[in-house]
């Protein structure tokens, strides 16, 4: 089943009674009321194992703080992250910026050497508000105003307009996030792989395609979280399995997920599909890919970024209306992109666009 | 042999009933949630709002500038829908009258053309739109030609001039063949001994045109203006492929607005959906009626002569 059909044709069938006994969502919270709740088909000991080691993704399932159900297994815990075209930076002889360096400083490293070596563009974002929250998250986004309510505030406003600007400057392709409509998602692989950006900002789950397409083209190099003034920090995700309430088999369905949730199968799930474990207890046991050294290196440096996750991200990709933050971030940024409005009226329409969302959904 | 009254009646029936359930019904449940708030798919879960979605969809300060609207993507879309209908309508027409004319001339090869013509039409819009893209990314083969001439590559579809201009060109290549084989079935309706008179009458060709061919085609081009203007309002599909409505929202239109608005969104507004859909029905509904207008006077004026 693509991916476009768990976004969008799976909730209309849920929200008409339909659909499977389980399934793999990447909405965690907003589908919340369709989930069946597995703790009275989990024994004590099982409901303490899930507890203890998804204790970190648990709550993104969750209706709310009261809400102390347990629904899902991530599939795939993703952590956002800049892959870097090293190849492209040996040839230009750039020294390629450190551990703590900022969004500008890799900006200004990429541009160097796309002048350089002749590649059109310096970087590349996919087209999603998800992708962006870091650099707003980096730039002193706090997300949400005092009562939860998602706000576009001064620090999201920052990365707007300086991520408008980079398109305006050309740094830059025009054609990721002005050259399509809507909110409609767009990832920029192919940009990175054709050599045509720098770098490239995407996220872990992209690591076995850039292993398998790239790394017989090019050396690359995923760097450290890239900082702004108020953090250095990526943006957690990923995809789960949840059982649904509507299925006649909500003991066999709990059965199947628990089963996959023991440390054993959870590791060898994690290892064959190449995955960051959401379980503490695998996370610390260790999972051996079998990947190429260049991938390897990759995945733990997207496994050190973890920590590093500031607050507001963790917050915003548990909160239940992150698609209304996300997607019209990505129709109103690209219109700027563009060129079709401006910076700010992109941002006043941003922060109109969300309000009306939270409001219709809370009716 | 006396027919029951009910007879006919038993012969429409499965046909209405598949009408009523597929087109009258879902008629219904529009209107319903045209009227109806919240993001609940059932309609028992949904609260009456009045007209409170199509007074948001029409809260504008000037319905000629978009960024004035409270739904600027609806307008947005609106205006591009009716700038696509103009150009792709009127040049369809223009181009599919003048290959009519061209196919129905004794001209060597003249069933491989009307095929040549009428193969695209045979096509799925999203095949259509695939080979389009393909010949148009970046990467494709139209700037694949304009490198090796020497030329600097363009963004064909993430210029928004451009993507509107393509848009508009695919539209045509992809739905001219059938509108051609509508005036050429008329222009071959036309009796030969018309032209034969004026043959003797010494009339130039520019004249059988204007005073022959073109008044009698009238009826044909008049169905084939609404037909494809009807089309042309309703254009998601071919669109939505090849550009995705950008750059921007330059190739957005109403109906994709109504499917991102109704399904696209994490917070799925139905009823602003539904009550964009009631306003494209008006629009539908007003090209419609222009075309009974249209075509009875046409046949009003064919009378008197």
């Amino acid at each position: 089943m693509p991916y476009k059909a768990v976004v969008e044709t799976l909730p209309v069938q849920l929200a008409a009674g339909e659909g499977p006994d389980i399934a793999r969502v990447t909405d965690l919270g907003g589908l919340n009321k369709y989930y069946l709740d597995l703790t009275p088909h989990l024994s004590a000991a099982r409901q303490k194992h899930w507890n203890d080691n998804f204790a970190s993704t648990l709550p993104w399932f969750r209706a709310g703080p009261a809400d102390k159900g347990v629904y899902g297994l991530m599939s795939q815990l993703t952590v956002t992250g800049l892959y870097v075209n090293k190849t492209l930076f040996d040839q230009a002889k750039v020294p390629m910026p450190g551990d703590k360096a900022s969004w500008d400083d890799w900006i200004a490293a990429a541009d160097k050497v796309a002048k350089a070596t002749k590649v059109p563009f310096a970087m590349a974002m996919d087209r999603s508000g998800h992708r962006f929250a870091p650099l707003a998250v980096a730039h002193g986004a706090k997300i949400f105003d005092d009562k939860g309510v998602p706000v576009v505030d001064a620090g999201y406003q920052a990365a707007a307009k300086k991520f408008i600007d980079w398109h305006k400057n050309g740094l830059m392709p025009k054609e990721v996030w002005g050259g399509v409509g809507g909110s409609q998602y767009r990832d920029a692989f192919e940009e990175f792989a054709n050599g045509r950006v720098v770098a490239y900002y995407s996220g872990s789950w992209q690591l076995k395609r850039m292993d398998t397409q790239v790394t017989k083209a090019f050396d690359w190099t995923v760097a450290s979280a890239p900082c702004g003034p108020a953090a250095c920090t990526a943006m957690p995700g990923g995809a789960a399995f949840v059982a649904l309430k509507r299925t006649k088999q909500p003991a066999l369905a709990a059965k199947f997920l628990d089963f996959l949730a023991e440390d054993a199968n959870y590791k060898e799930l994690m290892a064959k599909t190449e995955n960051i474990p959401a379980s503490a207890s695998v996370a610390k046991a260790g999972v051996t890919y079998q990947v190429s050294p260049m991938a390897r290196t990759a995945l733990n440096a997207f496994v050190a970024d973890v920590p590093k996750i500031a607050k507001p991200n963790f917050e915003l990709q548990g909160y239940r209306f992150n698609r209304a933050v996300f997607l019209p971030t990505a129709q109103r940024l690209g219109q700027a992109a563009a060129g079709e409005m401006s910076a700010d009226d992109a941002l006043k329409r941003l922060a109109a666009d969300i309000d009306e969302q939270v409001k219709a959904a809370s009716k | 042999m006396q027919t029951h009254r009910s007879t006919p009646w038993l012969f429409l029936a499965p046909n209405l009933v598949i009408f009523g359930v597929f087109t009258f019904l879902p008629i219904a449940i529009n209107f319903y949630y045209a009227f109806t708030g919240g993001v609940n798919l059932y309609p028992n879960d949904r609260p009456w709002v009045g007209t409170e979605n199509l007074a948001t969809l029409l809260d504008c300060g000037s319905y000629f500038d978009p960024g004035s609207c409270r739904r600027d993507l609806f307008w947005r879309a609106v205006w591009n829908t009716a700038q696509y209908s103009l150009f792709q309508v009127g040049l369809m027409i223009l181009f599919s009258l003048i290959t009519a004319l061209v196919l129905n001339r004794k001209i060597i090869g003249r069933g491989l053309w009307r095929g040549v013509y009428f193969y695209p039409v045979l096509l799925s819009p999203v095949v259509v739109a695939l080979i389009w893209k393909w010949i148009l990314q970046r990467e494709g083969v139209l700037n694949g030609v304009v490198t090796a001439l020497g030329h600097e590559p363009t963004l064909w579809l993430a210029e928004p001039g451009w993507a509107f201009f393509w848009v508009v060109f695919v539209g045509i290549w992809a739905h001219m063949g059938f509108y051609t084989l509508i005036l050429l079935a008329g222009l071959q309706a036309i009796p030969a001994d018309l032209y034969e008179a004026a043959q003797l009458d010494r009339a130039s060709p520019w004249r059988s045109l204007t005073k022959i061919t073109l008044p009698l085609l009238m009826p044909n081009l008049l169905v084939v203006l609404v037909l494809a203007a009807i089309k042309a309002v309703q254009t998601f599909d071919e669109v939505f492929v090849l550009t995705g409505g950008g750059p921007g929202s330059a190739t957005t239109f109403i109906v994709q607005f109504i499917y991102q608005t109704g399904f696209q969104e994490q917070v799925r507004l139905y009823g602003l959906a539904a009550a964009g859909s009631l306003l494209l029905a008006v629009a539908l509904i007003v090209l419609t009626l222009i075309q009974l207008k249209a075509t009875s006077a046409g046949s009003a004026g064919e009378r008197a002569k």
